[in-house]
């Protein structure tokens, strides 16, 4: 976590796809000098705060024309990062902005850790810890659902809806709290198992999200197997091309791309090793059935490709002994050529759905999209309004909370004195204290005294 | 003339910071504008209450005074909150105002190496940033190794009632102000606060027919430790000796029960009605509350009449306690009647009430407003930043109540000792002592209004009960020299049998055919598998005087013993709860903060916290995150750029 604050770092700032702008980002004090040095303005003039400039990005080694871009210099302190940041908007393609990045870095930037920019926006004021935990939300959202949970996140629903079950939870404790600290004042006797339960309501209900708001950011890992020549690639790129919106992480890295993201009627889907799926050739066989086995090994969800104009093999076989035991669906490929194979005559994964298609003509992909959605949530269209949990601390913090709750209700049941039950309800106070960025004390005496005419 | 420790002030901080000091070997002078009023209670004739209870609990296991003192002059004492659980029953005692004084005094005069002297101390001697001396008001300089202040509502004083304003620390008493004065000069930050007292009635004119009385206990009960295997009692009670009380207060057959182990006085319930209301706000433009004539903030947990009244318009009537000043005095205190009202106003709203129809005021009530010492301005150890050997304790701090006072007191004695013996200071955990949280609080805290204990404020409550204050600080009280070695080893010998005694519950099975008729005898049901005692124990409705008749030790334990046993038995998963909180928080403890850190070189702290941080300047990240307005996320900050500084320093070797 020992992160310099004051080098040049630079990144990918966009997702890596195909097509569309991609934007390699500076920060630091050296981002305008390494500017100067990669930048020729279509037209000489000098470079602006805040403003966009056309011209071209040229290898200084070879003088070789690498893009053609758009660039921005945004003067410190007001930038994401209140450093100097340097933006420069080039094709978005893979090939071209790896190009753009190895100049940066060549020129003395730094490569981004992961989320380092964001780190250096909190560090430097320019937001907070939850804003900060959505900004990764948001540069890690693969999806335009989890975009959208991550954005209302950082416009502050979920801390309203925490803050809410917090100022219940404090009610209730400062009912607790005056009863014990002033009993001879009268405070009114109050039975508190219809709030502990609403509250408890409450919490559940964001908890329910948070699979969802999760799933929503990471996606679902999906591995893609089967013999060579069965058409795992084509079915790859047909459900490539099959998804138009695809919002993929990787923020800010120069390794292989090992991912492809699918947007799946709103999650997203990841498909792992596509660099074992694309390489149908020269594969030495051993290497394939490993590769095949690790990919299975590291998906929630196998889609298993089989040859329908062929009869099955014995690799055929072997692989489903791989398969046998994970969620699974199985594939019927190439339905556009004779056909040699039929759902009923696959003796194995006898649990898994089948689905029948042509990846060459795109024929039976939406069935195969419909039947990944159900699998996935359960056939659960969850609605996607309302405030959606998302980061994992906040939902180890929910579910303390909730637990904590759960206990005071079974204390209070069970008749124990009212000082056990304000423990358990303290810790759940702080649990989701630690969400929003609250300490407790100050704001059970506030509580206390606006709620109770208390004191002799 | 050189004294080891000069105490300036002998309310309750002061009396129990000249007792330790002294008891701990130091030649130590008290000075007092008035040696009458030594430990005099200024507000409520009373002693404890949740939390405040603790306090006293806590500062006899440490080896002082105030507990010996209240249940030597008590007139009335109750255990309250006793179906609100283990940790929060509190007791509270009724005092002989006077007697207590008397009592405190005397107990001063008869500790060797303590010295009481009336003077007003004017002035404090500080060379090089160290306290030398002070300077009273008769011209003479007294030298001192270390100097406790405690000048409580003194400091620039002021009473008010209506739009009478006099110069004072207390009804008929001065004010100091050119101590006040030497503490700007030397830099010091100051507040005004604000509190105030109710009127008193004459016995002689309440109805008390027209009242609810509220008796003392029917059970013996005392704030001090006893260990009567050891042959340390409980302190006498001199109220004994003083006869039968003022045969004003009746004593209703009610009451008579409490009688039997102790003399003991009731207390006596009224209520306000919409009359007294009426006047209250008739009469708010007279009102220094709200006309602007009072700056001070007062607390909001001990608000004056017209404050309740205006506060909570929706109320119809507040309860006020009759509480009787002393056993022979006629004096009645109002409880939940502070007010600054003018005079007119306070005859006419007393008298609604049925019971004080025909009420003559010996009294009136009254606000002060003092100055106070910012406490942000102290080490844990109480000793002032600015001037070393220079301790604050008491309302000086910004806290209000005896018992809160007279807990600083004592640890700035014991401080103030150990720092003139080239000794490391007594700092008390939030985990330990409600003392350690209250000081931790005044440290950690923005004071806005007088600060009051309180359980709420004690995040690991259950461990700092009032029946284990022994078992938890003993040791502390013998180790500075405060405690006997009898008692340390008394304390020792309590927690060993406990220990042992859980033990053997846990080893023991009862069976069915060994116990289940004594189980019916007792009214409850019969089991039919053999049960673990500790277990049984945690059934709700048992209890160990049960456990003790079905398998009995093989010593009988005594009842605080007894006591121990059943609370930590059926109470284990609540109590290493919050032993597993007291873990998390010592992580952050545990982490020091560089005396040295510049908060504004800091990237990515928020203003607020950058401030607060850099005005506390805490010891501890655990410390930095208790300060108001230090958030979560500005602690991950700050433990960002630890994490740096560390590997910074790191490579640097």
């Amino acid at each position: 976590m020992a992160y310099a604050l004051d080098d040049t770092i630079a990144a990918i700032a966009t997702p890596i796809g195909e097509g569309g702008i991609g934007i390699v980002r500076i920060s630091g004090p050296e981002a305008l000098s390494i500017l100067q040095r990669l930048f020729r303005p279509a037209r000489a003039r000098r470079l602006e705060s805040h403003r966009l400039v056309y011209g071209h990005i040229v290898d200084p080694e070879t003088g070789e024309v690498v893009d053609e871009v758009m660039t921005v210099y945004m003067r410190a302190p007001h930038t994401y990062t209140r450093q100097d940041v340097v933006e420069i908007h080039g094709h978005g393609g893979v090939a071209p902005l790896r190009a753009v990045l190895s100049l940066v870095l060549a020129a003395g930037a730094r490569l981004a850790e992961p989320g380092e920019m964001t780190l250096r926006a909190f560090l430097n004021g320019r937001i907070d810890l939850a804003q900060a935990e959505a900004v990764l939300d948001v540069v890690r959202a693969r999806t335009e659902a989890g975009l959208q949970a991550a954005l209302r996140q950082l416009g502050g629903h979920l801390s309203d809806d925490i803050r809410e079950a917090r100022q219940m939870l404090l009610d209730v404790l400062a009912h607790l709290t005056a009863l014990i600290d002033f009993p001879e004042d009268d405070v009114p006797p109050q039975d508190i198992a219809p709030d502990l339960e609403r509250v408890a309501a409450h919490l559940e209900r964001l908890l329910a999200t948070a699979d969802r708001g999760m799933l929503l950011r990471d996606g679902v890992r999906v591995a893609i197997v089967g013999r060579p020549n069965v058409g795992k690639s084509s079915l790859l790129n047909r459900l490539l091309r099959h998804d138009r919106a695809i919002v993929t992480d990787i923020p800010g890295t120069t390794r292989d791309v090992l991912e492809e993201t699918l947007n799946v009627r709103g999650i997203p889907v990841v498909v792992v090793d596509t660099a074992g799926i694309r390489q149908t050739h020269d594969v030495v066989e051993s290497i394939g059935v490993e590769r095949s086995r690790a990919a299975i090994a590291q998906a929630d969800l196998v889609l298993f490709v089989l040859d329908a104009s062929q009869p099955l093999t014995d690799e055929d076989h072997r692989i489903a002994a791989d398969v046998e035991g994970r969620p699974a669906i199985v594939v019927l490929n190439k339905t556009d050529l004779p056909r040699h194979l039929h759902p009923h005559d696959i003796p194995f994964l006898s649990q898994a759905p089948r689905v029948e298609l042509s990846a060459q003509r795109g024929d039976g992909v939406d069935r195969l999209e419909e039947v990944l959605f159900e699998m996935v949530t359960g056939g659960h269209v969850m609605p996607v309004h309302g405030a959606l949990v998302t980061n994992p601390r906040h939902k180890a913090a929910l579910q303390r909370a909730l637990d904590h709750v759960r206990a005071a209700q079974s204390t209070y049941a069970a008749g124990l004195p009212a000082d056990f039950i304000t423990i358990d309800l303290h810790s759940a106070v702080n649990a989701l204290g630690e969400i929003t960025g609250e300490t407790a004390t100050e704001d059970l005496l506030d509580t206390i005294f606006s709620r109770f005419c208390i004191g002799k | 003339m050189y004294y080891d420790v000069i105490v300036i002030g002998g309310g309750h901080a002061g009396c129990e910071a000249a007792l330790a000091a002294a008891r701990m070997g130091m030649k130590t002078l008290l000075l007092t504008m008035n040696l009458d009023q030594i430990a005099y209670m200024a507000c409520n004739p009373s002693i404890g209450g949740p939390a405040k209870g603790h306090l006293v609990r806590e500062i006899d296991a440490l080896g002082g005074e105030m507990a010996r003192a209240i249940d030597r002059s008590a007139i009335q004492i109750r255990m309250l909150n006793e179906s609100k659980g283990p940790a929060v029953q509190a007791l509270r005692a009724q005092a002989d105002k006077r007697l207590y004084s008397w009592l405190m005094k005397m107990e001063m005069e008869r500790v060797p190496n303590l010295h009481l002297r009336q003077d007003r101390v004017d002035d404090l001697i500080v060379e090089g940033g160290r306290i030398e001396g002070v300077k009273v008001s008769l011209g003479r300089v007294y030298e001192a190794g270390a100097v406790v202040a405690t000048t409580g509502t003194f400091l620039h004083g002021r009473l008010i009632t209506g739009d009478v304003i006099r110069s004072g620390g207390r009804a008929g008493e001065g004010a100091a102000h050119s101590l006040s004065d030497t503490y700007r000069r030397l830099g010091f930050q100051l507040g005004r606060l604000k509190t105030g007292t109710p009127p008193r009635v004459d016995a002689r004119t309440i109805d008390f027919s027209k009242t609810k009385v509220q008796p003392g206990s029917t059970r013996p009960l005392y704030f001090s430790f006893a260990y009567p295997d050891a042959g340390i009692l409980p302190p006498e009670n001199i109220i004994t000796r003083l006869g039968p009380p003022n045969p004003v207060y009746p004593i209703p057959p009610e009451a008579e029960a409490a009688m039997r182990w102790r003399p003991q006085l009731p207390c006596y319930l009224v209520y306000t009605n919409p009359d007294f209301h009426a006047i209250v706000r008739a009469n708010l433009d007279r009102a220094p509350m709200f006309t602007g004539v009072i700056e001070g903030v007062g607390p909001r947990y001990c608000p004056s009449i017209e404050d309740k009244i205006v506060r909570f318009a929706e109320k119809e009537a507040h309860g006020l306690f009759l509480e009787p000043e002393g056993w022979l005095t006629g004096e009645v205190y109002i409880q939940g009647c502070n007010t600054s009202l003018p005079e007119d106003v306070q005859w006419a709203m007393v008298r609604t009430i049925p019971a004080l129809r025909n009420a003559e005021l010996m009294r009136i009530g009254y606000a002060v407003e003092y100055d106070y010492v910012h406490p942000m301005q102290l080490k844990a150890s109480l000793e002032t930043k600015l001037v070393d050997g220079l301790f604050h304790a008491g309302q000086l701090n910004g806290t209000t109540g005896y018992e809160e006072a007279a807990a600083q007191g004592l640890i700035a004695g014991i401080n103030a000792a150990l720092y003139v013996q080239g000794k490391p200071p007594l700092i008390l955990g939030r985990d330990e002592a409600y003392i350690g949280v209250l000081i931790d609080d005044l440290v950690t805290s923005e004071i806005t209004e007088p600060y009051r204990q309180m359980t709420g404020r004690a995040e690991f409550r259950l461990l700092l009960r009032q029946d284990n204050a022994d078992l938890r600080l003993t040791h502390h009280g013998y180790r500075v020299g405060l405690v006997s070695r009898e008692r340390y080893e008394a304390v020792e010998a309590k927690r060993n049998r406990v220990a042992e005694e859980l033990a053997r519950l846990e080893r023991t099975f009862l069976k069915p055919r060994e116990v289940n008729e004594m189980l019916v005898a007792h009214g409850f049901e019969p089991i039919h598998d053999g049960v673990q005692a500790l277990q049984f124990l945690r059934r709700p409705e048992a209890t160990y005087d049960l456990i003790a008749k079905l398998t009995p030790p093989p010593i009988p334990l005594t009842e605080d013993e007894a006591e121990q046993v059943q609370i930590q038995a059926k109470y284990a998963g609540y109590i290493e709860k919050q032993l597993a909180e007291v873990e998390r928080m010592r992580r952050l403890e545990d982490r020091l903060i560089p005396d040295d850190i510049d908060y504004f070189s800091l990237h990515g702290l928020r203003k607020e916290a950058r401030e607060k941080l850099d005005r506390f300047r805490p010891r501890t990240v655990g410390q930095a995150a208790r300060i108001y307005g230090v958030n979560p996320a500005d602690v991950s900050v700050l433990l960002v750029h630890l994490e740096r500084m560390g590997k910074v320093s790191v490579e640097d070797d």
